[in-house]
């Protein structure tokens, strides 16, 4: 008999104890919130990503320090009926009635079913998807067209380098990020019409391993400037600036993680997106269903230049800021080939920041290499 | 044992909890176990300075509280039975198959194209044959796991994991390029479905159908398992593979057709999300339910039954996730690390089965 029997007494115990521990469970919970405006932001991912999460964050942080608001958020929320039920239950439970879901994902189809069913909620999605007459009126989607602050990452990047080799971490090979590219590299190029970026795309928003294998495999190759489009640029920024390379930051401001090798970087700036929205519905206006804005319409920011920018690049990067504040600035002008050969656009001709030719863009331009497909 | 036997004439009357305290050995334990494992999480709780009583009305309320958090609960439920069952139905033959995400995402892929491929039939005709493309993709897919298994010997439990990371990139690969919708400009997806081919909702709740599928796939299950010749072959395959073969069992066909009955089931979740959530395959589909179904299969001990309400549970214990960082500021992993506390004690409490006296049958009935 090495069998050990639990007693009948010790079972009977134990019943007592969760006995108890189930009628503490039942008592009442907290009221609910009360404000004059509840808002609500979801994200994808963490909101310490040092990345596109991080970015939204510090937007609704802004919104936090507002007078009567209060703010909900909820992180790492996929996209999948998960969502839909984040804003069913900000909705219901807290009473929120401007919500941002902030991932690309979220709109179609997650927003278009619930936005419908509550027709006294606001929804506005960041990835400006929303169009006049397809959308629900209570939806609405905001972007910011940051290649300019590619194009910006990119002149530092080109005063930099001394291999004129620069690089490029890429999640898809998809019109949002191919901008980005193209601008990181032209902006070097308005440096030294003979730096080359080598672009590698890892084909996933978030997958550390491949981010470290991809910055390790451009260093290998001589880049000494690597920036990214990934939602969380730290694994990137931290293994760059680990083999000696310099970084160019996006979405948020990295240069905590590498304060020696970051050169600058283009960081969303949510905060005034959001505080101006949230005031616009806090005094009962409509906010806009379709908003855009780049550098020049405070969309987008750059980081403050780091310690190893010359002052030489310092002087171009303020010149070029000061024209591009100016509007209507230029990257995508001809004579301009992919790097293929074709031609995207003959001597004279040239594309606006908010030409919708460019949101389809499929192709990377001379001078980067690396492939779309 | 019953009234009738002669050896429980030597006591002077028949206690009914004897007949029925045997009985409830598998039912006792793991909710002990559950209750266990909360009361561990607790203590936790307290440790981060959390009220654990806050915490357990919050799950209580948006969990379970009140029609919303019903249809919160019920609508996650449905790819979690159809994953579990992916793992639970291999188990039977003592297979751990922990691969039915790859299912997923390849039945979801399947079906989306198929669906393209259906643009106009109406949905009688068009939403069966998706569902049949969703599972024969998975079907083949986690088929192949236990082919492998049979013919060489590979591991089903590493074979699997694998393989669903061959699966998403598949998936990845495809909607990217050979079944891009050229409109999807900066979220590559296959063509929208027609709504004609769109899956709707039950009965005006906010639940789709698939978690009408996903109960009956767990009652086919069940009877599958415990009241076939099929089932009990399998079980017998799964006590000793070489002593069902030396008794003439189709062992390989057992296991072949076991862990494809389970990736059709996977495949049909993936069906789901497509015609009932997403309306097209993408990258979305990535979620993760292959591996909450692992979770789910094992604390319902591999039965198909016990799945039902372990998963309403753990979609309760998830659709409360939301409210939980919202009102008490703990992060989203909470939800994650209280069912890893569950799971530990479940696990914990297998050794207990046979241990309690109350429950054993008494000596002199025996």
């Amino acid at each position: 008999m090495t069998q050990k029997n639990l007693s009948r007494r010790n079972l009977l115990k134990a019943g007592v104890a969760t006995g108890a521990f189930a009628a503490l469970a039942t008592t009442p919970f907290r009221p609910a919130l009360a404000a004059d405006l509840t808002v609500g932001f979801i994200y994808v991912g963490p909101k310490d990503d040092f990345g596109y999460n991080q970015a939204h964050a510090e937007g609704a942080a802004a919104v936090k320090a507002m007078d009567g608001v209060t703010v909900v958020e909820e992180e790492n929320v996929p996209e999948t009926v998960a969502v839909q039920k984040s804003m069913e239950s900000m909705i219901n439970f807290d009473g929120a009635q401007l919500l941002f879901p902030t991932s690309f994902g979220y709109f179609d189809p997650h927003i278009l079913a619930v936005a419908p069913k509550n027709p006294d909620v606001r929804f506005q999605h960041a990835g400006g998807l929303w169009s006049a007459d397809k959308h629900p009126k209570n939806a609405g989607s905001y972007f910011g067209y940051i290649g300019l602050g590619q194009y910006l990452n990119g002149i530092t990047a080109g005063h930099a380098t001394k291999s004129k080799k620069i690089g490029f971490v890429a999640a898809k090979p998809i019109p949002q990020v191919l901008m980005n590219i193209n601008a990181f590299l032209l902006g070097a190029r308005a440096v030294d019409p003979a730096i080359t970026c080598q672009v590698i795309f890892t084909g996933e928003w978030s997958l550390a391993v491949k981010e470290a294998e991809a910055t390790n495999a451009l260093a290998d190759q001589g880049c000494d400037v690597i920036t990214c489009h990934v939602d969380g640029p730290k694994v990137v920024v931290e293994t760059a600036a680990g083999r000696g390379a310099y970084v160019c930051g996006y979405h948020a401001n990295q240069s905590p993680l590498a304060p020696e090798k970051y050169l600058t970087g283009a960081e969303w700036n949510w905060a005034q997106v959001y505080t101006d929205m949230v005031e616009t519905r806090k005094a009962g206006g409509t906010i806009p269903n379709f908003v855009r804005g780049g550098l020049s319409d405070g969309f987008v920011k750059m980081s403050p230049l780091g310690p190893a920018v010359s002052d030489a690049a310092r002087n171009q990067f303020e010149a070029e800021k000061s024209e591009i504040m100016k509007g209507g600035f230029l990257i995508i002008k001809g004579p301009i080939n992919d790097n293929k050969g074709n031609v995207i656009a003959p001597a004279g001709k040239a594309f606006a920041e908010d030409d919708i030719a460019l949101e389809s863009m499929n192709y990377l331009v001379e001078g980067v290499i690396g492939s779309v497909s | 044992m019953s009234a009738g036997d002669p050896t429980a004439l030597s006591t002077p009357w028949v206690r009914p909890s004897a007949v029925f305290l045997p009985r409830l050995d598998p039912l006792v334990i793991p909710i002990g176990a559950l209750l266990g494992g909360l009361l561990a999480f607790s203590f936790f709780l307290v440790v981060l300075g959390k009220a654990p009583v806050d915490f357990f009305s919050l799950v209580y309320k948006a969990g379970f509280g009140t029609a919303f958090s019903w249809q919160n609960t019920l609508s996650r439920v449905a790819p979690l039975l159809l994953t579990a069952l992916c793992v639970a139905l291999p188990a039977r033959l003592g297979l751990v198959v922990i691969g039915g995400e790859g299912a997923v995402v390849l039945g979801g892929l399947a079906a989306a194209v198929a669906g393209f491929a259906l643009s106009g039939a109406p949905g009688a005709i068009g939403i069966p044959l998706m569902m049949l493309a969703a599972m024969l993709v998975g079907g083949l897919w986690i088929g192949a796991v236990g082919a492998l298994r049979f013919k060489r010997g590979v591991n089903e439990t590493i074979s699997s994991l694998l393989m669903a990371y061959v699966a998403i990139a598949l998936l990845n690969h495809l909607v990217e390029s050979t079944f891009r919708d050229p409109a999807s400009l900066n979220k590559p997806s296959t063509a929208p479905l027609d709504e004609a081919l769109r899956v709707g909702s039950l009965f005006g709740m906010d639940v789709h159908w698939g978690f009408a599928a996903g109960i009956i796939a767990c009652i086919v299950a069940w009877v599958l398992i415990e009241r076939t010749t099929w089932g009990f072959a399998a079980r017998i395959a799964g006590g000793n593979m070489r002593a069902a073969q030396i008794q003439g069992l189709p062992v390989g066909r057992l296991i072949i057709g076991f862990t494809a009955a389970g990736g059709a089931c996977a495949g049909l979740a993936g069906f789901f999300e497509v015609a009932a959530v997403h309306g097209s395959a993408n990258g979305s589909l990535i979620s993760g339910y292959g591996y909450t179904g692992i979770l789910i299969a094992f604390l319902a001990r591999h039965n198909p039954l016990a799945i039902i309400p372990v998963a309403i549970l753990l979609s309760g214990f998830e659709a409360s996730s939301g409210l939980i960082q919202r009102r008490m500021d703990l992060p989203d992993a909470t939800i994650l690390v209280l069912e890893g506390f569950v799971f530990v004690a479940i696990l914990v409490s297998e050794t207990l089965y046979g241990r309690f006296r109350i429950f054993q049958p008494r000596a002199e009935a025996v």
